[in-house]
């Protein structure tokens, strides 16, 4: 942690913490194992104003910087919470807000702000794909005052944990694009009024995070909820990427340092032959390496957020925050689990949850041979290798 | 209402405890620090008061520079100031010492109400709180578990021993030591947060107040240790019957007649 953190910062982490102890790991135990959606400490972080973070304070937000909000985010996994529970309420509504026309921030951010509209969903990745974002095929077709939807997402998560969906649909077939990055748009989906058939099916997963498959078959959008300009879509949604790993670098960064945290104390009072497996230094090392490791990646996280913060181009910073975190908290995940032994997989010790719970960052919201990619390619200047 | 609540920073809860060199303090370099449980749920309480009855509510605390965070902290959940008394004493025993500084830096206020918790999680002497009635001669009453304002009287309900209450009443201005657990504390707010900062913090040192700078000797502290852990089986021989009417003896004798 950098010793430069505002009185702010220290206070916002120190409230979060006191929030968080009220949701212990008898609480995450009962809500993964019952795959339950962890209302009562959502609607705990809502009314004190933590997922406004973001939100100007003109629309009722608290107006914070991205090192405030992944302060907020890091202190809930680093409590043991899940803040993927919650973290996209926080972040979506940037492309609104970026990108959206005065009305439309006028009309959702406030509710947003309140928590009275919950905007949580956003739908971008389809079955045909993947990473490759400007391959979607969801199209979206104008037709007078309204467009026309029909295709299908999937991995599309806390779809029924939302009153509004952003979404990524196909305005302009790809054969006719000079410009591969064009003719995408987004579109506000008001889920709490829908005209058409919008069929969400859960995605029964390893974790306990709400994922669906979503089908448009001719739901109908009015053009008012079209975000910025048509066929622009794809750029708005980069706009938001660096935001986002930043926010799940410090996510990992809390995973990791609780992993560390629970390694360390258990390695201390275990005791086998006669003295703490911590005395060991075939335990002790391994802890303490992740340890390092996942310090290292918090500069990495700190460096990205400032430069973020300044207005500067940083995505090589965030991308690679949010690699060496996710490496980082993965590393510590199994040193945790090596440390319990069998009793890293008793669900009471609660090491197997935020175990299969971390190893999402490796692999979403990027996987991290798409951030080595980037890496080789954009700033390194080889060759594009996919 | 015009309310005080007085406030302790302590150790956090996760803080692992080391022993310094001379005994007499913990190392804490190794500490994070919080405000002191059973003061988050006076300040609580006078919170909700405010909010009944309106008026003004001010936090109080003496320590280093780092109490600062705590104060910030009740001012984040709704206090209107704080004072902050600056010593580096703050963990003197001598809580006659430390409740005369509280007396002397708020006196001149005039408080409607004091409420502290009802003793800190460090020291747990409870003596604070009650010293600092006398020295403001404020009736006074501690354990409690509900409060009533009634016109300029004041109803507040004791906890006693064994699941027994008692309702006591006393004129106000007047001073409690509230129970853990009457309520609920709530969380400091993200614009509370942001506010706080703004929010007025007057610092006061002993010497401005006329007071000693450190506890006089009246009561010093000898030594902190860790109780060293032990264990110890004994087999009682005999037959079944025999070693039963042992163990009966044994518990009667040594377990029944223990202090509870």
């Amino acid at each position: 942690m950098p010793t430069t953190l505002t009185e702010d910062q220290l206070a916002i982490r120190g409230a979060v913490r006191e929030l968080c102890r009220d949701y212990p790991d008898a609480y995450w135990r009962e809500v993964d194992k019952a795959e339950r959606y962890p209302k009562e400490f959502i609607d705990a972080l809502t009314k004190s104003g933590y997922l406004a973070a973001l939100i100007p304070e003109e629309y009722g937000g608290a107006g914070l910087g991205l090192t405030d909000a992944s302060i907020i985010l890091e202190e809930m996994n680093r409590s043991g919470c899940n803040s993927g529970a919650c973290h996209a309420q926080m972040y979506i509504m940037g492309t609104l807000l970026r990108h959206g026309n005065d009305r439309q921030k006028k009309q959702y951010l406030p509710g947003i702000a309140s928590g009275d509209i919950r905007m949580q969903a956003f739908a971008v990745t389809e079955p045909n794909a993947g990473s490759e974002t400007t391959r979607i095929e969801t199209k979206a077709v104008r037709q007078g005052d309204k467009y026309i939807v029909n295709g299908q997402k999937i991995f599309i998560s806390r779809v029924k944990q939302s009153d509004l969906m952003l979404l990524l649909a196909r305005t302009t077939p790809y054969d006719e694009l000079k410009d591969k990055t064009r003719g995408l748009s987004v579109f506000i989906v008001d889920m709490r009024n829908v005209k058409g058939k919008l069929d969400v099916q859960p995605l029964d997963i390893m974790i306990n995070h709400h994922t669906n498959t979503v089908f448009f078959e001719d739901v109908e959008i009015p053009a008012e909820n079209l975000v910025g300009e048509e066929g622009m879509g794809f750029r708005y949604i980069i706009d938001g990427w660096n935001a986002e790993r930043i926010l799940i670098a410090a996510e990992a960064i809390g995973d990791g340092r609780w992993f560390v945290d629970r390694a360390s104390k258990y390695a201390s009072e275990r005791v086998v032959f006669g003295r703490p497996i911590g005395a060991n230094q075939g335990v002790q090392f391994p802890i303490a390496q992740a340890y390092a490791h996942v310090e290292a990646a918090d500069l990495m996280r700190f460096h990205a957020a400032e430069k973020f913060e300044r207005g500067e181009k940083c995505g090589a910073e965030a991308n690679m925050a949010k690699m060496l975190a996710a490496d980082a908290s993965w590393e510590a995940a199994n040193v945790c689990l090596n440390t319990y032994g069998g009793y890293g997989f008793a669900r009471d010790y609660d090491v197997e949850r935020k175990f299969r719970e971390t190893r999402l960052f490796s692999v979403a919201p990027v996987n991290n041979n798409m951030v080595l990619a980037f890496l080789g390619q954009n700033v390194l200047g080889m060759p594009r290798s996919y | 209402m015009k309310i005080l609540v007085c406030l302790k920073q302590v150790s956090a809860k996760e803080s692992t405890l080391r022993l310094s060199e001379d005994s007499l303090h913990v190392r804490e370099s190794d500490l994070s620090f919080e405000i002191n449980e059973p003061d988050t749920f006076a300040l609580e309480e006078a919170l909700r008061l405010k909010e009944q009855l309106g008026g003004e509510v001010v936090v109080v605390s003496l320590g280093p520079a780092r109490i600062q965070t705590s104060i910030r902290e009740a001012l984040a959940k709704g206090a209107d100031r704080g004072i902050h008394i600056e010593t580096e004493n703050a963990e003197s025993v001598d809580r006659t010492w430390a409740a005369g500084l509280i007396a002397a830096a708020v006196r001149e206020e005039k408080f409607d109400l004091v409420l502290t918790g009802l003793q800190s999680d460090d020291l747990g002497t409870g003596q604070t709180g009650v010293i600092l009635a006398e020295f403001l001669g404020l009736p006074h009453a501690t354990i409690i578990m509900e409060i009533q304002i009634e016109e300029s009287r004041i109803k507040a309900k004791r906890e006693l021993e064994g699941g027994w209450f008692e309702w006591v009443e006393m004129p106000l201005p007047a001073l409690l030591t509230i129970q853990s657990g009457l309520n609920k504390p709530r969380y400091a707010s993200l614009l509370g947060i942001k506010k706080a900062k703004s929010k007025e913090m007057r610092r006061v040192t002993p010497v401005e107040l006329g007071a000693e700078v450190s506890g006089t000797n009246a009561l010093r502290l000898r030594k902190i240790y860790v109780p060293v852990k032990s264990k110890n089986t004994e087999f009682l021989d005999g037959t079944p019957k025999e070693a039963a009417a042992k163990l009966v003896e044994r518990i009667r004798r040594e377990i029944v007649s223990s202090p509870s």
